[in-house]
Order: C-alpha cells, then sequence, then structure tokens
C-alpha cells in the first residue's frame, strides 16, 4: 500500500508548523525525516499516525482517506510508553488482543515476535525493570505485532547511549529486511538517518516544508563499518550541510 | 580579567562569574553527614522500628502514668485496667458484637454505595473532558457542605432508621471520592492513550485495558483515605440517632458517666480503623507491583 500525503498542512493556532507537504510513500521504503528542532518532526508523523487532523491536504492509502488512528500505522516514540502493568510478553500481545485470533496463535506470534527482537527470556519481565534499549524493542515488537503497513519511529533511539543506539540501528536494519516493513523514522542524529535510510527527508523549519529528498545510495548490506566509507561519509556531510542552511535560513528570518 | 581577579581566583580555584563581581560569602564546609533534619534522609531499619514502636508506646505510657497516678479523677480518665474490665464486660454481655457488627454493617454499605457512585462518575470525569465540566463545578461546591450538618435534614425526609444513617455516609464520602478518582484517571498519559490507539484500540478498549488498570491503584488509595472519613461518619450518625452501633454505644455511656467505656469503645473504633486501612494497603500493593 502507498501512502500519499497531498500538500498536507497543519497549523497550532494561527502559527503554521507544516505547510505543502507532498510525500509518498511506496511500500518496503525506509525513509528517514531530519530536521532542526522544532522543525516539525513529530507533528508530520502524528499527521500521519491520524492522532491529529491536518489543517489542510489529504493523507490516503491508495486512494482511500486516512482519518485517524490506526494499527496500520504503528507508532513508536521515544519513551516508548510501554503499558507498566503489563508483562513485556502482555505488552507485545496488546494488539493481537483486539483482533480475533486464538489464545494459541496469539502466544504463538508473541513468542516470534520476542525472539525478533532478542528478548524471549524477559518474556514476563515488568518494563520497569528493563533498559532504555530493551524498551524500545518491546515497544518497536508490540507496533509491529499488528502488521502495521507503515512502521512510524519517533526518535525512538535518542535517549540512548551511544553503544545502544548502535545496536539498535543494526537491529532495525535487520527487522526493516526480515520483515518488508515500511518505515518512516524521524531522528534529529543526521548520521543515524544515513546509516538506516534509503531516503532521507530534510524538514526545512517554520513552517515545515520537505527542503530536500535525498535518496541515499549505500548497498542493502550495511555492517557498522560502513559509517566510515567515503561515500557515507559525503551523504552525510551533505545531509548536514542541508540541516544547518535550514537551520541558518530559518534564525535569520526569526532574527 | 583584571590581575587582582586572577589572583583571587588562582587563590581560592573557585569558580568566578565576571572578574568584577566579589566572591561569594563564605559558606561553612557541608558537614559529612547529612543531620536530621536532612529530607528524606535513610534511617536504619533498627531505628524505624524502635520509633514505631516508641509511637504506640509513648501515648499508652502517658495513658498508664496519667491515670494511675491519681492526677486525673478516674470518673475523666479511667485506667487502662478499667478500660480493659469494660471491654471484657462488653464483651460477654454481647453488646460488644452487636454494636460493632451494627457500625460496620453500615460502614460496609454507605461506604459500598459511596463508592460505586463515587467510582464510576470520578471514571466519568476523568476520562471524559465533558463530564468533568459538568459535574466539576457542583461537586466543587457541595463538597464543602458537612455531611454531619445534613442529619437533622436527613432525618425529616428519611425517617429515623437505618436510611439516613448511611446517606450520611454516602453524603460525606461520595463527593471527596469522586473528586479524587477523576484526579488519578486524569493522569493517564496523553502519549500512553495516543500509542494504544495506534495499536488498534477503540475508546471502549482504550477505558477498559488502558484507563483503567492504570487507574486501578490510584483509585485504591483514594477509597483508602475515604474509607478513614467513613468510619467517621458512621460514629457520628450514630452519635445522634441509633439504638445500636458503636456511636451509640458511646452516647449511652456518657449519659451515665461511664467514661472507660468510652475508651473501651474508642480502642474498638481504632482497630477496626487498622484493620481496613491494612487490607486496603495489602490489597494496593498487589494490584500496584508494578508502580512502585
Ligand atoms: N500540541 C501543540 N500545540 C501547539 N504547538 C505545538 C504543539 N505541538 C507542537 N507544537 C509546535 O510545533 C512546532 C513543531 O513541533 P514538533 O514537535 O513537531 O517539532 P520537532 O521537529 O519534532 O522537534 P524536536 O526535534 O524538538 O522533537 C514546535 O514549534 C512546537 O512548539
Ligand atoms: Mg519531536
Amino acid at each position: 500500500m502507498t501512502l500519499v500525503l497531498d500538500k498536507v498542512a497543519k497549523d497550532y493556532g494561527t502559527r503554521r508548523v507544516l505547510d505543502a507537504v507532498d510525500l509518498t510513500v511506496t511500500p518496503g521504503e525506509f525513509t528517514c525525516v531530519v530536521g532542526a528542532s522544532g522543525s516539525g518532526k513529530s507533528t508530520l508523523l502524528n499527521v500521519i499516525a491520524g492522532l491529529t487532523p491536518p489543517t489542510q491536504g489529504t493523507l490516503t492509502w491508495d486512494g482511500t482517506s486516512i482519518t485517524g488512528p490506526g494499527p496500520d500505522r504503528g507508532l513508536v516514540c521515544q519513551t516508548g510508553e510501554l503499558f507498566p502493568w503489563r508483562t513485556v510478553a502482555q505488552n507485545v500481545s496488546f494488539g493481537l488482543e483486539l483482533v480475533p485470533i486464538s489464545r494459541r496463535e496469539r502466544a504463538q506470534r508473541v513468542a516470534w515476535y520476542l525472539e525478533e527482537v532478542g528478548l524471549s527470556s524477559h518474556a514476563d519481565v515488568l518494563p520497569g525493570k528493563l533498559s532504555g534499549g530493551q524498551r524500545q524493542r518491546v515497544a518497536i515488537a508490540r507496533a509491529l505485532a499488528c502488521e502495521p503497513h507503515v512502521l512510524l519511529l519517533d526518535e525512538p533511539f535518542s535517549a540512548l547511549d551511544v553503544q545502544i543506539k548502535e545496536d539498535m540501528q543494526v537491529f532495525l536494519r535487520k527487522v526493516w529486511q526480515d520483515m518488508g516493513t515500511t518505515v518512516v523514522m524521524v531522528t534529529h542524529d543526521v548520521e543515524e538517518a544515513v546509516f538506516l535510510a534509503g531516503r532521507v527527508l530534510v524538514l526545512s523549519s517554520d513552517p515545515g516544508r520537505i527542503a530536500r529528498d535525498l535518496p541515499v545510495d549505500l548497498p542493502a548490506t550495511r555492517p557498522l563499518e560502513i559509517k566510515r566509507s567515503p561515500r557515507f561519509l559525503e551523504l552525510r556531510a551533505t545531509v548536514e550541510d542541508l540541516v544547518r542552511a535550514e537551520h541558518r535560513a530559518h534564525e535569520a528570518r526569526d532574527g | 580579567m583584571t590581575t587582582q581577579a586572577a589572583r583571587t581566583r588562582e587563590a581560592t580555584q573557585a569558580t568566578r562569574g565576571r572578574s568584577d563581581w566579589a566572591a561569594l560569602p563564605a559558606r561553612t564546609a557541608r558537614p559529612r553527614r547529612p543531620g536530621w533534619l536532612a529530607p528524606q534522609r535513610a534511617i536504619s531499619a533498627r531505628t524505624r522500628w524502635i520509633l514505631r514502636a516508641l509511637s504506640l508506646l509513648a501515648p499508652l505510657t502517658a495513658w498508664l502514668a496519667l491515670s494511675t497516678s491519681g492526677a486525673v479523677d478516674p470518673k475523666f480518665l479511667p485506667t487502662p485496667a478499667a478500660t480493659v474490665g469494660a471491654l471484657r464486660d462488653m464483651a460477654s454481655s454481647g453488646e460488644l458484637l452487636t454494636d460493632t457488627l451494627a457500625s460496620v454493617e453500615r460502614v460496609l454499605l454507605g461506604f459500598g454505595l459511596a463508592l460505586a457512585i463515587s467510582v464510576v462518575a470520578g471514571f466519568a470525569m476523568g476520562t471524559w473532558r465533558w463530564a468533568l465540566a459538568l459535574f466539576e463545578p457542583v461537586i466543587g461546591l457541595v463538597r464543602y457542605w458537612p455531611a454531619s450538618a445534613f442529619i437533622p435534614l436527613l432525618m425529616i425526609w428519611l425517617g429515623i432508621g437505618e436510611p439516613p444513617k448511611l446517606a450520611v455516609i454516602v453524603l460525606g464520602v461520595v463527593f471527596f471520592n469522586t473528586l479524587m478518582v477523576a484526579d488519578v484517571v486524569k493522569q493517564v498519559p496523553r502519549r500512553l492513550l495516543e500509542a494504544s490507539m495506534t495499536l488498534g484500540a477503540t475508546p471502549g478498549v482504550l477505558i477498559r485495558k488502558v484507563v483503567l488498570p492504570h487507574s486501578l491503584p490510584g483509585i485504591i488509595d483514594a477509597a483508602r483515605v475515604n474509607a478513614a472519613a467513613a468510619w467517621n461518619f458512621v460514629v457520628i450518625a450514630e452519635l445522634v440517632a441509633a439504638t445500636s452501633g458503636l456511636g451509640y454505644r458511646i452516647t449511652r455511656s456518657y449519659r451515665f458517666l461511664q467514661t472507660d467505656k468510652i475508651f473501651a469503645v474508642l480502642i474498638v473504633i481504632g482497630l477496626i480503623g487498622i484493620l481496613m486501612d491494612v487490607s486496603l494497603r495489602v490489597l494496593r500493593d498487589r494490584v500496584g507491583r508494578w508502580a512502585q
């Protein structure tokens, strides 16, 4: 299913936060959205998730319009937002409890996703006992278990330290390759964006528009070492320059 | 930077702001161990138990000393021995059991009714903004009316049987508990609700599987606080008009100046209160294990 945003704009009060966003996300794509703080990245994701309606423009799945949140667009935010009273397995099972499948099948699926995110041994642990990285894995597994058409990630790793973050990046690439999920991920970490994505969108600030839509022509298999390859560094520099330029332009307009 | 400031800085090794500012007045070095006044300072398990024991034993000793020394007329302050004697008399005559059961039954009925109403109302107010807007102003007002002031009115309206006594408990508890429950339910994080919606939760599912489990420990906490109020109100209601119950027993003992009986009843009331509190706390800790 292809997700299409057509001239989407979003106002908060009289302030325009997103403006004229045209975006087509094709199935299986890994898209990263980068931009300065306050440029409207989270707003864009919330609009796609259906949590807040666009002021103008339309969102469609293959022509059918999107009007509210649903399990076809799983959202994972920076804090993961697990259910603290549910164990890891029960968290992953939440979305599956809302569809008519047998208890046995549900348990099988939950076990499979826990295996995929490497948390089988933590199935019966409460989220309060998990580390930040483990919590994000559970949140991702919980969203994936609903078999979303697109997985929306809002800075999912930004609260993690560098090593865990790299582990999580490799993990996310693997999950994406294993499952063929479409991913739209927001991050302010340019390196992360270039490493993960097949396509990087640079958002300009105030109002947020898509300033650049950049393909990432790195090989499909990406070990961490690729972060030192010339092509990677080049792409990273390009994106960083774009983000900085947008930020400067914004500051200049404001000043 | 002036050479003067540079020199001061070198001498004291302290961080400085603007060089033309004088150094902050000298502060005394912090004591190595924080004193007794340091907020939330940990105490040893032994100290904790000693203080806990003291908390109960000190007033008991004071009572014992005051009443046995003869400094106070035993008509005003019965000795612990006399109180225990009165307790035993009341127990053997059966009136203690009858009175206790009568009061407990009223609390269970009245408080149960108040809980049923307030949990539903509070839950609605915490969940739906429209319910909050509709009910919060009126409840905020009427909860300031003392329920005990309604006893005469309630007796005019409902007669002198059980209904006015239950009504006093309900009135005394229902408004406070409603607002407390509403506050608890309002605490459910918006991001958690949003995450649930992107997992396919409809409003009904959100209420059943997110808002309710998230609020349950807090709701039990509110009930715990208000259980004490319910217990107070039943005694007040019985003081005014009843032919049974612990409050009634107090009024009756007052007529015959039997302070030892009054003390015995107070002890029973206290014990039941502790029992209710502990059981609700155990329940809360079981339900809200995740919240610790
Ligand atoms: N609910 C809201 N009401 C009013 N203004 C809002 C609301 N949410 C966001 N904004 C404003 O919209 C702008 C974009 O916010 P958004 O959270 O989308 O930025 P962001 O790119 O995700 O920033 P960050 O990198 O800091 O997360 C900000 O200036 C913010 O103040
Ligand atoms: Mg954001």
